[in-house]
């Protein structure tokens, strides 16, 4: 009991010290198994999540905007091998991890069970949803665990080139003819509030995040993290003429924040359980794609095996 | 001969956008994410290579014709690529196989479209040989991990070939246009880079132990616009965001 005591103040006192938390360094089991979730979470969000981008690359309006749409979800896949990558290295393979998935039982980031519905869906991803992203993924830049933090720097920086080609996608759109504008304002009322919810349960209501904290996997609440990110978001929607879809918007010159309305924590938490407008057809997606490419990885497995055999003989 | 090299440049770049439009279906829905990433940058890099052509199609023509009136603004009949690059995806190895023969064809066209006496085909054929060898390799090593992988792998790798294979006929077909681009020089002798192709795809095969399909039927028609039923649906799913808003700028 005094060892593991002990081990667990070393533990803290290198979090508390701002040391880096590395993969052969012991870790209490529940640190452990809460950056797991946290990963792998994250890590299925970007796969998952470039499904409902990737729905409008062959509709893409232009070549141009075609082209800079397949690098984003490209770049999507790219984040989600880092973060499988950094899952394996505290013990969990990709295989198991990918499972989990599939099966239904992890989480990924409820935003990709809504659907995208026009063009300008993909300027308000970019701007809203990844802009909500980047708000906790420079955060995790700094978080405790080497392997995360290092996959966030380069994650954040193709992750703000994205949040600033929704942003563009969404200018235009909004000083083009009305109804490109009648468009871009239809995503964002449509994207604002699930955007918002994406910073997760207000922090009287989200039970695990004292402890992130006290880890240093989080730094800054959901709460804070959401403030900031509707201070930002509210000014940028003022420069390109579109409207918050929020009646309560209102600049506060005491707090020097907005304040703002309230989140229907139902539909937050339907989504979550999973009665989304688009749970169901995600997962069905993935579970397709790694059922037909099962052979393909079969033989590209079995094809290395018989190289090698033939190499050793 | 400036409509010759503007249906030329056209055609090459045709036969690059309707690929591109085929491979980015698979976007987030391939195999395995290393693969989606690769079949992604293929993607892409078909699509750079259209898109240079389009712009110097357009200025050949002389009728302030962009990229995108090229690709959103033409029908069916107007578009010159070959069916191959039309034919849907199928499973992996056909979409494998698909990309095999072309990049077959596609590396030593763009080695030879180097030394054409048009500059800047001559210059965007360079920038593609880097690329083109990067897809040629890729896609031979999928086709011998095919063929030599597993009896289902093999099984796969061989329907899609045979099922491909009439298609092939038509890269290499010549017409009053290819003539008189080769007599300018601005196009290649056709006839090495069959060659090429057929050494590459005996070579590929023989390790894949795949069989090579005979040459039955050969399809034609792409290069006079005559296509396969599959051609009005990409069109009409690529361009209808665009065509929906006349005018509008993205």
């Amino acid at each position: 009991m005094t060892d593991v005591k002990n081990l667990e103040e070393i533990f803290q006192s290198k979090i508390d010290a701002e040391q880096k938390i590395e993969p052969k360094d012991w870790m209490p089991d529940a640190y452990r198994k809460n950056l797991v979730r946290q990963i792998s979470q994250h890590a299925h969000s970007e796969v998952v999540g470039m499904l409902p981008e990737g729905n409008w690359i062959t509709r893409a309006p232009s070549l141009r905007r075609k082209a800079i749409l397949l690098a984003k979800v490209q770049d999507e896949a790219g984040h989600g091998l880092y973060l499988y990558s950094a899952v394996e290295t505290m013990g969990t393979s990709r295989e198991q991890t990918i499972d989990d998935l599939l099966s239904g039982k992890a989480k990924y980031s409820s935003i990709f069970n809504y659907p995208t519905l026009t063009w300008a869906d993909i300027g308000a991803i970019g701007w809203l949803v990844d802009g909500a992203a980047i708000m906790n993924q420079v955060m995790l830049c700094r978080t405790s665990y080497g392997p995360y933090a290092r996959a966030m720097v380069r994650i954040c920086k193709e992750e703000s080139f994205h949040q600033r080609q929704g942003y563009e996608i969404m200018a235009v759109l909004a000083k083009g003819t009305p109804e490109q504008k009648e468009m871009a304002q239809d995503a964002l009322n449509r994207w604002w509030w699930p955007s918002l919810m994406m910073f997760g349960p207000t922090d009287a209501n989200s039970p695990h995040s004292a402890q992130s904290m006290k880890w240093k996997i989080k730094r800054q609440s959901n709460d804070e993290l959401r403030q900031t990110f509707i201070d930002r978001t509210v000014q940028q929607a003022e420069v390109i003429g579109l409207s918050i879809p929020d009646p309560d918007l209102k600049w506060n010159e005491e707090t020097k924040h907005y304040d703002w309305g309230t989140i229907d924590w139902t539909e937050f938490n339907n989504v979550v359980a999973g009665n989304g407008p688009c749970n169901k057809e995600r997962l069905a997606a993935r579970n397709k794609a790694h059922a037909e490419g099962a052979w393909v990885r079969e033989a590209a497995v079995a094809y290395a095996a018989k190289k090698a055999k033939r190499k050793a003989a | 001969m400036s409509n010759a090299l503007f249906q030329y440049t056209l055609r090459l770049a045709d036969d690059l956008l309707i690929l591109n439009h085929r491979l980015s279906e698979w976007c987030g829905h391939g195999p395995i994410l290393e693969e989606d990433i690769a079949l992604t940058n293929r993607a892409l890099d078909h699509l750079g290579e259209a898109r240079n052509l389009f712009t110097y199609a357009g200025q050949v023509e002389g009728k302030n014709r962009s990229e995108d009136d090229l690709a959103y603004l033409r029908m069916e009949r107007q578009f010159t690529n070959v069916k191959l690059m039309e034919q849907p995806n199928g499973d992996y190895a056909h979409t494998m196989a698909r990309s095999f023969l072309f990049d077959a064809y596609h590396l030593p066209l763009m080695q030879a479209l180097t030394k054409s006496t048009d500059a800047q085909l001559a210059a965007i054929a360079g920038k593609s040989v880097k690329e083109a060898t990067y897809h040629l390799r890729a896609s031979s090593e999928w086709m011998i991990r095919f063929g030599d992988g597993t009896e289902k792998s093999h099984q796969r790798a061989q329907a899609a070939l045979d099922n491909l294979w009439t298609f092939t006929g038509e890269l290499f077909e010549n017409d009053p246009v290819l003539e008189e681009m080769t007599k300018a020089g601005i196009a290649p002798d056709m006839a090495a880079v069959k060659a090429a192709w057929s050494k590459t795809v005996d070579e590929v095969l023989a390790e894949a132990t795949l069989k090579r399909p005979a040459d039955g039927f050969m399809a034609t028609g792409g290069r006079k616009g005559l296509h396969s039923e599959h051609m009005g649906f990409i069109l009409a799913e690529m361009q209808h965001v665009t065509r929906a808003y006349p005018g509008a700028e993205w």
